[in-house]
């Protein structure tokens, strides 16, 4: 039995990590569907719906011209202690906050 | 030929026919109907800028009104006679509504980035609090005429955002200063020329309230584990903290939503509170402000609010717990229910005695109605991306 089964498993691991190293440049369009909403409703509790700030700081492409992405990037994934901005890890990779960030200096979508 | 008495009788008529027809809520075309506004409310649509009006004895909407502005975080008072509603947006716009003609009457642009507001004990004054500039500021609730305002300066220089703005008796208004740890109180009897009185919070209230009998002001710290509690009734005794290292010196969890604070917090002489960081509701004695107990909750509060006649706390939570609801037995501490009304579960409001709840599911564009003693589900209503349901009930309480 489990001798018949390991090629799917091997075939599923190798589609996975297929999958991930396309996920790593650029997240999916459905996933990328998911990381608007989010950030216009869950980010926008803190910094509103329309990014214009609000207990966060505005996450407008003016605001954020002069910062370096990496520092946005790692801000996103780790938080800012002794502010009320918290890590996003566990919802979010590298790679997503890597296109919020992107988004985000050029306008964020609707 | 028309007898003078006539046209005089006809004109008389049509004079009170005018009058009457700003009163009642039109019906079905011509037919009008004289009512009151006990029974109403309104349902903020974040993402879209409408509100719609709600009526809930029937349960159903009654009309909708666009052209709010951006009103993620929006919330709303109601005039004392309960017929007009104050809308304060995210993006500074304050627009008074009429519930009976369901038309905007007036709207200015009062702040860059507001929070919210409240109205004084004699319902002449509507106040803003604002982030941007930091700062209350009061307007004229008839007109929407600017009367005064207060900055949030609390060193040379460097304002705060205000949060948790709350009338208090003797059209005074209480507040926190996020940045600036502390709180103030405003009194607005010559509403030109406020007073305002400072006082210690600690690190970074996120929101406050006032007790029902308005006579203490709690305000929640975010940076500390603790809340302060001021005395209206002696403020010269100062400002207090209460629940003092409720975290037990435990890491908090990442917090992704600010819990918010309101009257609606005390019941069975006890304050029901939002731990931060924590997944549990804080128990605090009411008269002598220890802490009594705590309920261990589904995820971190964000709403802790006792029903009318205060028997059950209604509980719903931050991202990513945010699909549940839990509903606390006030005589036993425990929790008696766990509901899953939909996604994005944003905020509750009971009817004005308490038989019903509405619940908002923002992700499912639907306002949830609940039977408080069977949790049944009594009916449902569709509305775009809901966040705060707001009852004419409010118009009659201390504090909101």
């Amino acid at each position: 039995m489990s001798t018949r089964r390991r090629p799917i498993v091997v075939v599923l691991t190798l589609l996975l990590a297929g999958s991930a190293v396309v996920a790593l440049a650029e997240p999916t369009p459905a996933r990328q569907k998911e990381l608007i909403h989010l950030v216009r409703q869950d980010c926008g509790s803190c910094h509103g719906m329309t990014l214009q700030g609000g207990l966060g700081p505005a996450l407008l492409p003016a605001t954020l011209a002069e910062k370096p992405a990496e520092s946005l990037v790692a801000t996103i994934i780790g938080g800012r202690p002794g502010t009320a901005m918290p890590p996003w890890h566990r919802f979010l990779g590298e790679d997503d906050a890597q296109w919020i960030v992107a988004r985000l200096m050029e306008g964020f979508p609707k | 030929m028309k007898h003078p008495l006539q046209s005089l009788l006809l004109g008389c008529a049509l004079v009170v026919l005018a009058a009457c027809g700003t009163v009642p809520l039109r019906e079905s075309g011509s037919a009008v109907q004289l009512r009151g506004t006990g029974d109403l409310g309104l349902v903020i649509e974040r993402a879209s800028g409408h509100v719609t009006l709600v009526n809930t004895s029937s349960r159903e909407a009654y009309a909708r009104i666009g052209g709010l502005g951006d009103l993620s975080h929006a919330s709303v008072v109601y005039s004392r006679d309960a017929r007009y509603a104050y809308v304060f947006g995210r993006d500074g716009g304050l627009t008074k509504l009429d519930l009976l003609e369901a038309r905007i009457v007036k709207r200015v642009m009062q702040s860059g980035n507001a929070i919210g507001g409240s109205i004084s004990q004699d319902g002449r004054i509507v106040v803003a609090q604002n982030y941007t500039p930091g700062g209350i500021k009061a307007f004229d609730a008839d007109t929407l005429e600017l009367l005064s305002e207060v900055p949030a300066e609390y060193a040379p220089g460097k304002f705060s955002k205000v949060v948790g703005l709350a009338d208090v008796p003797g059209n005074k208004f209480a507040y926190a200063l996020f940045d600036g740890g502390e709180i103030w109180v405003s009194d607005f009897s010559d509403p030109k020329k406020p007073v305002t009185q400072r006082f210690q919070a600690g690190q970074q209230p996120y929101d406050g309230l006032v007790t029902p009998n308005g006579r203490h002001y709690l305000a929640g710290l975010f940076g500390e584990d603790g809340i302060a509690l001021l005395d209206l009734w002696q403020p010269g005794k100062g400002s207090r903290k209460i629940l003092e290292k409720y975290g037990r010196g435990e890491e908090k969890l990442p917090v992704f939503k600010m819990p918010h604070l309101r009257g609606w917090s005390v019941a069975a002489g006890r304050a029901w509170l939002p731990a931060i960081g924590r997944h549990e509701v804080l128990v605090a004695d009411a008269t002598t402000w220890k802490e009594t107990g705590r309920v261990a909750v589904r995820g971190q509060p964000v709403f802790v609010m006792a029903s009318p006649d205060g028997r059950q706390i209604w509980v719903n939570f931050a991202f990513p717990d945010n699909g549940w609801v839990q509903v606390i037995d006030t005589l036993t501490g425990q929790v008696v229910q766990t509901l899953q009304p939909g996604k994005a579960v944003l905020h509750m409001e009971f009817t004005p005695r308490g038989e019903a709840v509405w619940i908002s599911a923002r992700d499912d564009n639907r306002v949830l109605i609940y039977d408080t003693r069977t949790f049944r589900q009594l009916g449902s209503l569709p509305a775009e991306a809901p966040s705060g349901i707001f009852f004419t009930s409010r118009a009659a309480r201390i504090g909101f």
